[in-house]
């Protein structure tokens, strides 16, 4: 491993304008999914408890969700 | 459990039929799908004249010459069997050398590849420049070196 | 696999796995990261270009991967009404579909100062993107319909014409001639990979299978909350206790 500075570890022997652009936009689409599902699950539970509220005489026969 | 076992079945012949006519079709369309030809197969092979070609194949040793204050380079694109001269202005790639791996799209002419489009090939081995180094000094590099030539239809003419 | 087809057993096995899958991603991601873009040499011929390879080559994986789950688990949907099968297949269709979206770009990114191209119509690339026009037929189609059961059906038969395609992008490199380069890992006489690469590259590989269980769970149990949410919406409309 050598002891290379950081503006040469950000200049990726040249090839940073090919490098950085790839991670950045991995990160970006694979964090944006992953937001997204969290979202989408939040929502869900929250409407769920709401309907389980507004129904109390709703017997949850099958377990939590 | 009857309907279940027909429906299996349905798609299992189903899958089956559809693997065999997919091998079928890119058996009888194998030569559009290539993405390029070898030099064995360019010269060996009656390709219609004034067509847009690939040709891909190494780049000769000893074979790269730009004329004096000139933009054409020439060199040869070689399968260790057979060579084709090539002629090209334009952009080379980075790592467009002599022994280097090279695919080009242009016309052949007169047994002159004219290139508008010159492109790199690398192999598949990676490794640190200190190991490269090391295999070159112990005479092991052309073992280790990807196989350029050993893609798709063999090379070497058939006799 | 039968034991989880009934929902709530599964949500409870799920909850279970989430945190652990999360915090597996986030560590192996680290790592998979220090090393792929601190501690790992630059090629002898690609340079630092090399590092494209330890985003690109996992994704790659992934984009199979998550295609093979999928198409398998929207078979068992189909033929065994396995309605957890059903769920796994919606949710690995996005994923999937943003890693191949992943492979595309790093590919191009790599190909341009290398190859000297962004894209080229050879085998691979080509079978790739056709992969990716799958995903997202597949998404399209489960949602094309008014009964969600057609829709699914319909997705489990494009899902399945389309594996076809898997082996033709891994086999693409030894059939044809192309541009792409021949495999690195999984071949014959093991890999062609400098063990201190390999390293980064299967650290990477494990960080985005890690990633993927972990969204897969996190989608699933949406998708079956909602199921649970429609469900209790429909009784609340028709007024039954």
């Amino acid at each position: 491993m050598e002891t290379a500075s950081l503006g040469e570890w950000l200049d990726m022997g040249g090839y940073a304008s090919y490098v950085w652009p790839v991670y950045g936009i991995a990160l970006a689409v694979l964090v944006g999914v992953l937001v997204h599902g969290l979202r989408a699950l939040r929502g869900e539970q929250t409407a769920l408890d709401g309907l389980r509220r507004d129904l109390p005489s709703e017997r949850e026969s099958n377990g939590e969700a | 459990m009857k309907r279940k076992h027909k429906r299996l079945t349905f798609v299992a012949i189903g899958l089956l039929a559809l693997g065999t006519a997919t091998a079928l079709i890119l058996t009888a369309f194998e030569d559009s799908i290539v993405f390029f030809y070898s030099p064995t197969q360019m010269t060996e092979k009656p390709l219609p004249p004034d067509r847009r070609l690939r040709l891909g194949g190494l780049v000769e040793e000893g074979s790269v010459a730009r004329a004096e204050g000139s933009a054409v380079i020439r060199f040869k694109v070689t399968d260790l069997v057979h060579s084709v001269p090539v002629v090209y202005e334009g952009i080379l790639p980075d790592l467009f050398r002599e022994g280097q791996g090279v695919v080009t799209e242009g016309r052949l002419v007169a047994g002159v590849f004219q290139a508008d489009e010159v492109l790199a090939k690398h192999d598949e081995t990676y490794m640190p420049p200190e190991v490269a180094e090391a295999l070159k000094e112990s005479g092991k590099w052309d073992d280790i070196r990807g196989a350029m030539t050993h893609q798709g239809p063999p090379a070497v003419a058939a006799d | 696999m039968l034991r989880y087809a009934n929902p709530n057993r599964f949500m409870r096995l799920a909850r279970v796995l989430t945190p652990w899958s999360a915090g597996l991603a986030v560590l192996l991601t680290a790592a998979g990261l220090w090393f792929a873009l601190v501690d790992s040499p630059p090629d002898y011929q690609q340079g630092e270009t090399v590092r494209i390879m330890y985003v690109h080559v996992p994704a790659a994986w992934m984009s199979l991967f998550c295609y093979v789950v999928m198409a398998v688990s929207a078979g068992v949907g189909v033929i065994w009404k396995h309605p957890v099968a059903d769920v796994a297949a919606k949710a690995s269709a996005p994923v999937g579909a943003a890693f191949t979206v992943i492979t595309l770009i790093s590919g191009a990114f790599w190909g341009k100062p290398m190859w000297g191209a962004w894209w080229v119509w050879d085998a691979r690339l080509t079978a790739e993107l056709v992969l990716l026009f799958l995903y997202l037929g597949y998404i399209a189609l489960i949602h094309a319909f008014d009964d969600p059961a057609r829709g699914l059906k319909a997705g489990a038969v494009l899902a399945l014409v389309g594996v076809i395609n898997v082996p033709i992008i891994k086999f693409s490199v030894d059939w044809w001639n192309t541009l792409h380069q021949p495999a690195s890992v999984v071949k014959m006489g093991g890999p062609s990979i400098d063990g201190s690469m390999l390293v980064p590259l299967l650290l990477m590989a494990l960080a985005f299978k890690a990633y993927y269980i972990y969204v897969l769970l996190v989608k699933m149990r949406a998708e079956i909350t909602a199921g649970k949410v429609r469900a209790l919406r429909l009784r609340q409309v028709h007024g039954t206790a």
